[in-house]
Parts: structure tokens; sequence; C-alpha cells
């Protein structure tokens, strides 16, 4: 009996929690007309469902474009961060080098720090370079990641030294230590951050916001923000909607590919930490 | 010979590799870090001592930024409804989330992966796409949320349920400004309760079983094994969630700017964070715009230490 109940209580928060999932997929579907006549899908009659509304959204905005944008600037981010983040976290974990601690220790002086704060300033640094309304502006800056940096560091502390040596002794470079010793050993770690990476950035509005001006290089949040801004989709939502459920669905998708990757690295980073 | 002759040079570049490689791996980051991040930094301190309209237009004003931001109301205000989202925003948080893991955590639950999954899925949304959604969900006369209530309306009325009807009238959630900290924090909260969860049941199944074992034998109750095992045994992650929370909030800005395209009714939705965004890119007083960073760097430092003091009192 007991256990019914828990169930029937866990389905709730379940239902609480997709309901409005389910709406946005039920809402991109629907005609104008239906939106307003309909909570969720019109249940009599199914084939009243149209994909009307993503069609115009391809017509009406650069949804397209808006698309790829995302596609190539998470990628693109996602590689780098990665990239350095497991290159930088391996030589802090296993070499002894000169200046080392004072990197240490700015690096922690700067992590706990709002990132807001940086605004202003990097503004201005991206208007002296001439990046501004530049996918620069957003690549090169967010290559760094101090977060990503130490994240890794705890995870290459795990790499055993005599494994580090005996592939030294075999002939083996530093770099490809790195590439053929250490990534392999720490890959739970890098599927979790290349999911974070890419989650983070696929998000990201307020960077984006301040240095992309040109509709045309807009990402997927800042397009659909402005969408929701102008009042001619507030009462024809259906292709604002289909805008949304294509922006989210692909990290659903990605994330449930990789879920199990995911739940371990993010718990056992904070159960460690 | 010629083997010893050709390899000594190959051997001196093979220990200078060696020697060198740990600077080149940390060298791309190092460069980006001081060209992005200390820069900034320093010359966010340069700024925020002057005052600035354009790019190329900075007057040296001293101290005048923050003599200014201290009597500034807008941003006082700006505080005041960060610092209340901040406390309401953890004080259902942390209760919720962990709630929902000591469930989800009973053995004899079935499909725990699936119920993880429905939980968790509502945080790869994403902030701006949330308040896309929720800006339609309670929006307007046509919001859903409004004529999902008009329908419970219609079942209701003429039952002796009636009482639990709700108002005829449809509610702004977005225009009246009581509703507004309320809209906000049912976003965040949808955004950030089962991701609390995933952290809580993760740090529930890593207590140690022979704990609860020991409890039973001394005949403790189920309550007092909840606060006497299960907390103290959770308390790394709570403390963690906790002060990724609070600092989370206080930065909190796409949501409600988003949701209310702007700072919403009566500046209600008003955040530090969209202060100092429309000083700084609407008005282009970058100065002004980073002497509001500072006081955020400010106040989260001083609300991180007062956390961390008060765990170690309590530990104590």
């Amino acid at each position: 009996m007991r256990s019914v109940a828990v169930h029937f209580l866990l389905a709730i928060c379940a239902a609480v929690a997709l309901l409005p999932l389910l709406w946005l997929v039920s809402a991109a579907f629907k005609t104008t007309a239906d939106l307003t006549a309909y909570i969720f899908f019109p249940w009599d009659d199914l084939r009243r469902l149209t994909t009307d509304n993503f069609s115009r959204l391809f017509s009406q905005q650069p949804f397209a474009t808006w698309v790829i944008n995302s596609l190539f600037l998470s990628s693109i981010h996602t590689i780098l961060v990665v990239t350095l983040s497991s290159l930088g976290g391996f030589a802090l974990a296993k070499y002894r080098f000169a200046g080392k601690r004072p990197l240490m220790l700015v690096m922690l002086g700067t992590m706990m720090l709002p990132g807001q704060v940086l605004l202003p300033s990097s503004y201005e640094l991206m208007e002296t370079l001439g990046w501004i309304d530049s996918f620069f502006a957003i690549i090169v800056p967010g290559a760094v990641s101090v977060f990503g940096m130490f994240l890794f560091m705890q995870a290459m502390q795990t790499v055993p030294d005599e494994l580090v040596q005996a592939a030294r002794v075999d002939g083996c470079s530093e770099l490809r230590i790195w590439w053929e010793v250490a990534l392999p050993i720490v890959r739970p770690m890098v599927g979790a951050y290349t999911l974070m990476a890419f989650l983070g950035s696929w998000n990201s509005f307020l960077w984006p916001q301040i240095v992309l001006q040109d509709e045309r290089k807009y990402t997927l949040p800042i397009g659909l923000a402005n969408m929701v801004a102008s009042p001619e989709y507030q009462s024809d939502y259906g292709v604002l909607m289909a805008g949304t459920l294509l922006a989210v669905s692909p990290v659903v998708l990605l994330f449930f590919v990789m879920q199990r990757d995911f739940i371990s690295g993010l718990a056992s980073g904070a159960v460690k930490g | 010979m010629a083997i010893t002759e050709s390899s000594r040079p190959r051997q001196r570049l093979w220990a200078t590799q060696a020697r060198f490689s740990p600077y080149l791996f940390v060298a791309p980051f190092v460069l980006l870090f001081a060209c992005f991040m200390v820069y900034p930094l320093l010359r966010s301190l340069f700024l925020s001592v002057h005052k600035s309209a354009g790019p190329d237009e900075l007057e040296y004003i001293g101290a005048g930024n923050f003599a200014f931001l201290i009597r500034d109301r807008m941003f006082w205000w700006a505080v005041l409804n960060t610092l209340t989202f901040a406390f309401l925003f953890l004080a259902i948080q942390i209760p919720c989330s962990l709630l929902l893991a000591v469930i989800l955590n009973n053995p004899r639950v079935r499909f725990k992966n699936a119920f993880r999954f429905a939980f968790f899925s509502t945080h790869l949304v994403g902030s701006v796409f949330v308040a896309v959604m929720f800006n339609i969900l309670l929006g307007g006369r046509t919001g859903v949320v409004n004529q999902a209530l008009a329908r419970i309306r219609g079942w209701v009325v003429g039952t002796p349920l009636e009482f639990l009807a709700p108002g005829a009238e449809p509610i702004g959630f977005l225009t009246d400004p009581n509703w507004t900290m309320p809209a906000i924090l049912v976003a965040a909260l949808y955004l950030s309760v089962g991701y609390g969860m995933v952290y809580f049941l993760a740090a529930l199944q890593a207590v140690d079983r022979e704990l609860y074992e020991a409890a039973d034998v001394d005949g403790a109750s189920r309550i007092q094994k909840f606060w006497h095992v299960t907390i103290p045994g959770i308390k790394p992650v709570l403390v963690f969630l906790t002060l990724i929370g609070m600092i989370g909030s206080l930065q909190l800005f796409e949501l409600p700017y988003v949701l209310f395209g702007g700072s919403g009714p009566n500046s209600r939705a008003l955040t530090i964070v969209m202060y100092l965004f429309g000083n700084g890119f609407e008005q282009g007083n970058l100065g002004y715009a980073s002497a509001v960073g500072w006081a955020l760097v400010v106040l989260v430092a001083a609300l991180s230490i007062i956390q961390l003091r008060l765990r170690r009192v309590t530990a104590g």
C-alpha cells in the first residue's frame, strides 16, 4: 500500500516536470485556432495537427541560420575548452614546473568571482580588437575555463605515475602520454565535461546578446528571446513554440544518449568535493 | 660510432621536449586567461573609478561611482529583489530536492532511472528556453495556466468542492506586481529542483549502510535516523548546493529578463545583473556598470563567507 502511495506521489512530480514539455510539443503542432481551443492535443481529431508552424518559422525568421550558428559555436567551444582544460589539467596534475603555484593561486582567486563583473571591460576589449558582432568574441574568450582546468586536474591525479613513467621509458612523447595514456583513463570525466560544456554554450545568453548584433549572427537563445519580445508571436505562439522545441530537443537527445556518463561525472565531482 | 653520433642531438631534442612540454601544455590556457580574464579584471577596477559615455570618453571621478551607488535607490531595489529571490529560492529548492531524492532512494521504488530522467530533464531545457515557455504559459489573457484554471473552475463550481474554485478573473502573472516574484520562482524551481535532486541522490547512495544498521540496533526512529545519520552523511553536498544555489541566485538575469521582457511591472523583476546590463549596454556607462559589478563581487564574497562560517559553527 505504502509503496503504491510513494509511486503515486513520484508520478505526480514527474507529471509536473513533464507536462510543460508535453504542452510545448502540442503547441508546436497546433493550428493558431486550436492553441486557445485546446490546452494540449486536439484528441478528438488528431488530423488537425500541422507542421505549418515549422514552415512559417523557417520562412519568417532566419531560423536555419540560428541553428547553424548555435551548432557551430557550441561545437567549437566544446572542442576547444575540453582540449585546453584536459591538457592544462594534465600539466597541473602530473608535472612540476616553475610558476605553477602562483598560477594556481590566481586561478583560485578568479574561481568564485561572478563573471558578470567582467562584462563591461570585456566589451571594451572586444571593441578594441574589432570583434563586436564577430564569432571571435564568443569563441576565443570562451576557450578558457578555470573550472574545467581544476576538474581535469583532479581527474588526472588518478592517473598512476608508474604508467606515465613506463610510457616515457617506452619512448612516448609527453603529448602522446596525454593523448594515449591519461585521456583514456579519465574518459568518464571527458564525457561529462563535454556534455556540460556543450550544454552551457548552447544555452548561453548574456554575452552573445551583448556582442552579437546582426540578426543573421544570432544564436538560438537570442533569436527566440527576441521573438518572444515581439507582440506578433504573443498571440500566435505556435511558431515560437516550434522554435523552442527545435532548440531544446538536440540537448535532451544528446543527454539521453550520454546520461550515465553525465550523471556519474556530475555526482562524483560533488561527492568528492 | 655512427649511431651514437646521430642519436646525440636526437637525445637532446627528446630531453628538451620532456622539459618544456608542461609549459607548452599550459601556455594556451595561460595566454587566454591573461588576456580575457586577468586583464579585463584589472581593467574593470580601472573603469569603476571612471565615468564613461561611449568608448573613448573616460573621465576620472575617483570613488564617484561608488558614492553614487550607495545613494542609488534603483540599485538597492535590485539588491532587495535579488536577495529576496535568493532566499526564497533556496528555502524551497533545497527541501524539495532533498525530499524527492529521499523518496527516490527508497529501495522499493521501481523505474528509478525513468523518474530520475524525468526530474532532471527540466534542467536541460536551459533558462532562456524555460523563460520563453513560461512567458506563454503564464502570459496574457490567453495564457495557458489561466485557461486551465478557468476549466478547473468550470468543473468545480456547483459541486461540494466549490470552495476550491479559482477566481473567475484571469491572474496577471506577468502584469500584476504581486505575482512577479512567484512567477520567477516557479520558473527557477522548474529548472533546478531536479538538478538538486540528482546531487542529493548520489550523496544518499554514498552514505555508509552500516551507520543505518547501527542506528537500528540502537532503536532509532526513522526521523532520528534522518537527522543523525542522513543529514551528517550528505552534509558536503548540502553545503555545496546551498553555496552554488546562492551564488547562482545572486547572478540571476536571463530568466526574469526574457520572462518579463525587461524589469517587469514596477521593476519588481529588476536584478543586480539586469541593472548592470542596463547601465552598461543600454545606457553605455561602462564605468558605472563596472562599479555595480564590483558591488556584486562584494555581496557574493560576503554571503559566501557568512555561509561558510555558519557551517563551521554548526559543525563545531
